[in-house]
């Protein structure tokens, strides 16, 4: 079938089978490979992307679904200059091996969106979809934290 | 992983995909929150995926009298944040908040978690409480469904070939209080407890949401909450793992429907954050 979404500002069309998984299309058909696909069964977050403005799961959501509307992933995000939300994870060391991070970025965007100044345990319960393996999440809560402020 | 191959449609309306929905192996496809998941297990491949997500006219939440109505596409996100719900069913933002984690509530409905029947989900046990209808359109025209007839087991309803879930109806009740009991932050309940007024329903306790029906008659004959609380667990028969013994669910459920009941007789303090 084909597809039409809106990636990162651009309009991308294409023939894919139905059964085309977003975050596939995202990294095998455009190329866009900085959504990474971490677990496969909709746990672990390192597939998040915005769907019209929304955190999603891209391992969890059809291409087909998508078809129409506009998704923002990691590479969409920095202008000329980072994006306060990838600013923030760098200068507070927010990011070990970065698998994790271009999906928890992506999180932490769309939760600034509903609430831009999260405290702690906000910031913790907003971002439970999203695993790390390595920060120990303290870096992250930190990063989370100075973007909002 | 990858689900079997399947063809996509995307019906425009709720007639068209009763249509699409009639064709052999067909199924219908909400937020994909659940069915993806198990497609792409292979658990389950259709032939069809009917596509009713982006079915606007099914996305709606409305007062009507004492009753509010709430559209089957109606995402727990939306729950979570409307005014209507949050005041005239609080029950139901509080339970839907507590579903998975943010990019969850984005995608998932209140159709399909009805529609799935997991025993461990957080809204059906609470539009269960509420003493909520599911209103259905079929082959055969529309019918209601009281969600005490509903449930009929581990993902099992009575919902007949070719039928779905258009709407849920629930009484205005602001009454409420909900306990969830999970190992860690993003997990299913181990155990839960939804409360609505007089009826207190039990999470992950048997093959369906089931109401503490002796803890509901105790209260109704003057029992003091504790005292009825501690007959949470009577004729409930919950899965007996590992790392979660029956005993020990039992033990939760008196705990948890102790803390509920306290929330929704004004108690304790807590409301919706
Ligand atoms: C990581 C993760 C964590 C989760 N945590 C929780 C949790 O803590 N608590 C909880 O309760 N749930 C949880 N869920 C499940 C949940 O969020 C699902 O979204 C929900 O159970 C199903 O809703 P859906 O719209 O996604 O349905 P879908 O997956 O699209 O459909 C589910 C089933 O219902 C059928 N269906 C869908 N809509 C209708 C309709 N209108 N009429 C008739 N049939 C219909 C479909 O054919 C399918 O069989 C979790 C899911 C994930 C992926
Ligand atoms: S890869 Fe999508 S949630 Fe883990
Ligand atoms: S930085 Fe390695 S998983 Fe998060």
């Amino acid at each position: 079938m084909k597809v039409t979404i809106e990636v990162n500002g651009t309009v991308t069309s294409h023939d894919v089978e139905d059964r085309t998984l977003l975050v596939h299309y995202l990294r095998d058909t455009l190329g866009l490979t900085a959504t990474n696909v971490g677990c496969d069964t909709s746990a672990c977050g390192a597939c998040t992307v915005l769907l019209d403005g929304e955190s999603v799961k891209s391992c969890t959501i059809l291409a087909a679904q998508a078809s129409g509307h506009m998704v923002v992933t990691l590479e969409g995000l920095a202008g000329s200059e980072l994006h306060p939300v990838q600013r923030a994870f760098r200068e507070r060391h927010g990011s070990q091996c970065g698998f994790c991070t271009p999906g928890m970025i992506m999180a932490v965007v769309s939760l600034l969106r509903d609430n831009p100044k999260p405290d702690r345990d906000e910031i913790r319960l907003a971002l439970k979809g999203n695993l790390c393996r390595c920060t120990g999440y303290q870096n992250i809560v930190d990063a989370v934290e100075a973007a909002g402020s | 992983m990858i689900p079997a191959p399947f063809d996509y449609r995307r019906p425009g309306s709720v007639a068209e995909a009763l249509e699409l929905l009639a064709s052999p192996g067909a199924a219908l496809l909400a937020g994909g929150h659940s069915l993806l998941p198990l497609m792409k297990l292979r658990v389950v491949s259709p032939d069809v995926l009917v596509d009713v997500g982006a079915l606007a006219e099914l996305r709606y939440v409305r007062l009507d009298g004492d009753t509010v109505e709430i559209g089957a596409l109606t995402r727990f996100c939306d729950l979570v944040v409307d005014p209507v719900i949050r005041e005239h069913a609080p029950l139901l933002a509080r339970a839907a908040s507590s579903v998975g984690d943010r990019q969850v509530r984005h995608r998932g409905t209140i159709g399909g978690s009805l529609a799935h029947a997991d025993p461990a989900a957080d809204v059906p046990a609470a539009v269960l409480a509420c003493g909520g209808v599911v209103m259905v359109h079929g082959p055969d025209g529309a019918r209601r469904v009281h969600t005490r007839d509903f449930f009929l087991g581990r993902c099992r309803t009575a919902l007949g070939l070719g039928e779905m879930i258009v709407s849920v109806r629930v009484p205005r009740q602001t009454h409420w209080g909900f306990e969830k009991f999970t190992r860690r932050a993003l997990e299913w309940a181990l155990v839960g407890v939804a409360v609505a007024g007089e009826s207190v329903v039990l999470i992950n306790m048997g093959d369906r949401p089931v109401r503490a029906g002796v803890t509901e008659a105790a209260l109704r004959q003057g029992a003091s909450i504790e005292q009825a609380a501690g007959l949470a667990a009577w004729n409930t028969d919950p899965v007996d793992e590992p790392h979660a013994s029956a005993g020990f669910r039992q033990h939760l459920a008196r705990v948890l429907t102790r803390r509920a009941l306290q929330r929704a007789a004004g108690r304790v303090p807590g409301g919706l954050s």
